[in-house]
């Protein structure tokens, strides 16, 4: 068997070029899949970071309309949704594999927020004390909200860094000054900022809204005064931070239950609180991405078949050129098992070696369009175990049919041929 | 007897005609023979050649060969038999120009199962024997036709064959070379090897003990005659 091998080796590099050419086919589709896979791999590896791993472990729970979160720009909030309590946000921290839990109140599209006669896009948020501690953001300057904020209802904001530079000119110290929201005078007494920050990689209409959202900034005022500007239009959210990422899901749906118990709106409505289930989200997304990836690959292995097929032509014309090599091994007492597996070892040999080439030329390649897209790659080790062996495979097949013929050959007229 | 032919015929189907190539060959080989078959080329002594060297079948009548009936083998067992029994020696030598001189003549062994080591030592001896000690890791195309034919002696004696069989084994070489390799199958006959040699050079025919003509199929002979020195 090893003296089979050495000896196709020698073949091939007896015919340097040809074998070659004849490997290109399967050195082409074998570098495309490994540097589709790579992609896909990095990709996906991408999308769990982005959604998952920021690393706060917050799960967002919302009231919801079906699969949407529930609208509330032309209604009021629906009969049947409870005012959630302090004792409700207490309960909801109890449960198990949750640090901390928080309620909130949101707007995303803030239409009448001024400094002066500069406007402002981004979300507003009514919070309680913990939700910094949620979602791990920390004041950068000024401070958070006290007690007394709360309690006597203080006309107070806090403006992460995006607010800042889309509301205030450069040089202005944002402390202290004055911002109006829906005509009341709120003073900026903090700015805070995200304790990690990332990058999102956008795919759909929905991460942009969401990403061009973040980016233009979001003003937090305590919840107790949220009623001042906004009355009480927005339903009250809840956001819970996780012991870990994989609890997220859990405990997402076990807020989501506690909170749709207190629900007692009609069945009809559809309406119901609804976690934000990132795990599965960026599993639908790495679905989303494997699946367009799949046809590629399908795509690719029709040059491997085209490989496999110039594979065997070679075989074929090989098996002629040998002809009377064949004769005389025959002759010489070469049973056609033996005839047969020597075609078969060249063929597979020639199909390996492309396979490997195919592997170093798909990494490579995973790496150039990594570096022109700016797309991560991750080089899969099973893909290429699975894309070597698949190779020899096809060797085997395709190396099946001249082979057979070779060891069908009457000796004599093998012999014979010159 | 080592190899019995008995009223041997071999047609071949030509378009809607058949071709009697042989008719009625009988041949009685003993051990230490050395046979020579002489004829014209279509007269069907290279149908005769593959039927001795088991590369072919008779259409009727019986080959034996150490008492058995070739007839009767299947594709595996004349791979074996071919392997065993017979040593060829052909007119265009045949040796593989990638493998060295020592490989060449060690491939039967490669093919009866016998061991790397053995093969190798049991090659060296037969390359010694044909005068080619020093030539082990040539290729045949850095040696001459002679010296080729001379490697394709030794592949054919390396595994102690029953019959030597030599289709022409002279036809290819200059008269020097050819006179060599007569020499070498004079002295292997001495040493008891059965030789069939065919060939349609009488100069050559001469070197046997035992000259047969075949002519139209048809067998001729023994014309008993001594070897000269």
């Amino acid at each position: 068997m090893i003296e089979n091998i050495a000896l196709a080796f020698q073949g091939i590099w007896g015919h340097k070029m040809r074998s070659i050419l004849t490997m290109l086919g399967i050195i082409i589709g074998i570098a495309s899949i490994i540097s589709i896979v790579s992609t896909i791999k990095g990709t996906n590896e991408q999308i769990k970071q982005n959604l998952i791993g920021s690393g706060n472990n917050a799960v967002q729970v919302r009231l919801s309309q079906g699969d949407d979160s529930y609208d509330m720009s032309y209604n009021s909030i629906p009969k049947g949704v409870p005012v959630l309590t302090e004792d409700d946000r207490k309960n909801l921290a109890d449960l198990d594999n949750v640090r901390d839990a928080s309620l909130y109140t949101a707007r995303s599209y803030a239409d009448n927020v001024f400094y002066k006669d500069t406007t402002y896009s981004g979300a507003v948020y009514g919070i309680d004390s913990h939700y910094f501690n949620v979602m791990d953001y920390y004041i950068q300057w000024g401070r958070e909200f006290v007690q007394s904020d709360y309690g006597t209802h203080r006309k107070v904001v806090i403006i992460d860094r995006n607010a800042m530079s889309a509301l205030f000119p450069a040089g202005v110290n944002p402390i202290g000054q004055s911002l109006e929201i829906a005509g009341q005078p709120y003073t900026v007494v903090g700015i805070c900022d995200a304790s990690s920050s990332y990058t999102p990689t956008i795919k759909s209409i929905q991460d942009y809204y969401n990403y061009t959202n973040s980016s233009s900034g979001a003003i937090y005022i305590p919840s107790t005064s949220w009623s001042i500007p906004y009355q009480f239009d927005e339903p009250q959210n809840v956001v819970l931070k996780a012991d870990s990422t994989d609890d997220m899901t859990k405990v997402g749906n076990s807020a989501a239950d506690y909170l749709n118990k207190k629900l007692t709106v009609d069945k009809d409505s559809n309406i119901s609180y609804k976690s934000e289930d990132l795990l599965t989200q960026a599993r639908n997304l790495q679905q989303l991405s494997t699946s367009t990836s799949t046809q590629l690959i399908w795509i690719a292995s029709i040059s491997l078949l085209v490989g496999g097929i110039g594979v065997m032509n070679i075989m074929l014309v090989s098996v002629t050129e040998r002809t009377s090599e064949i004769g005389l091994k025959k002759a010489l007492g070469a049973k056609k098992k033996r005839i047969l597996g020597q075609f078969l070892t060249e063929a597979s040999v020639l199909t390996s070696f492309g396979g490997i080439l195919g592997v170093v030329a798909g990494i490579i390649l995973s790496r150039v369009i990594s570096r022109v897209a700016g797309t991560p790659t991750a080089i899969s080790v099973p893909a290429i175990i699975v894309a070597v062996v698949f190779s020899t495979v096809i060797g085997i097949v395709f190396g099946l049919f001249p082979a057979v013929k070779a060891s069908n050959l009457n000796p004599i007229d093998a012999l014979r041929h010159e | 007897m080592i190899l019995e032919l008995e009223h041997i015929y071999k047609d071949y189907p030509q378009g809607k005609l058949t071709v009697h190539v042989l008719k009625d060959i009988n041949l009685s080989v003993e051990k230490g023979d050395y046979i020579a078959i002489m004829g014209p080329s279509g007269s069907g002594k290279t149908t005769l050649m593959n039927l001795i060297g088991c590369l072919d079948v008779p259409t009727s009548g019986t080959y034996l060969l150490e008492g058995k009936d070739i007839a009767k083998q299947t594709d595996n067992q004349m791979a074996e038999i071919r392997n065993r029994y017979i040593g060829f020696v052909f007119q265009q030598f045949n040796l593989l120009p990638r493998l060295s001189a020592q490989d060449n003549v060690a491939l039967p062994l490669l093919y009866g199962g016998v061991g790397k080591k053995e093969r190798r030592e049991r090659a060296s001896q037969a390359l010694a024997k044909v005068g080619l000690a020093e030539r082990e890791t040539f290729r045949s195309n850095q040696l001459s036709g002679g010296q080729c034919q001379r490697v394709a002696i030794a592949r054919a004696i390396v595994g102690n064959p029953v019959i030597l069989l030599a289709d022409e084994p002279t036809g290819a070489l200059d008269t020097k070379s050819g006179e060599q390799v007569m020499d070498i199958f004079r002295q292997l006959n001495d040493e008891g090897v059965t030789i069939i040699m065919i060939t349609h050079e009488p100069d050559i025919a001469m070197h046997a003990k035992k000259l047969y003509h075949i002519r139209d199929g048809i067998l001729t002979g023994p014309e008993q005659r001594e070897a000269d020195d």
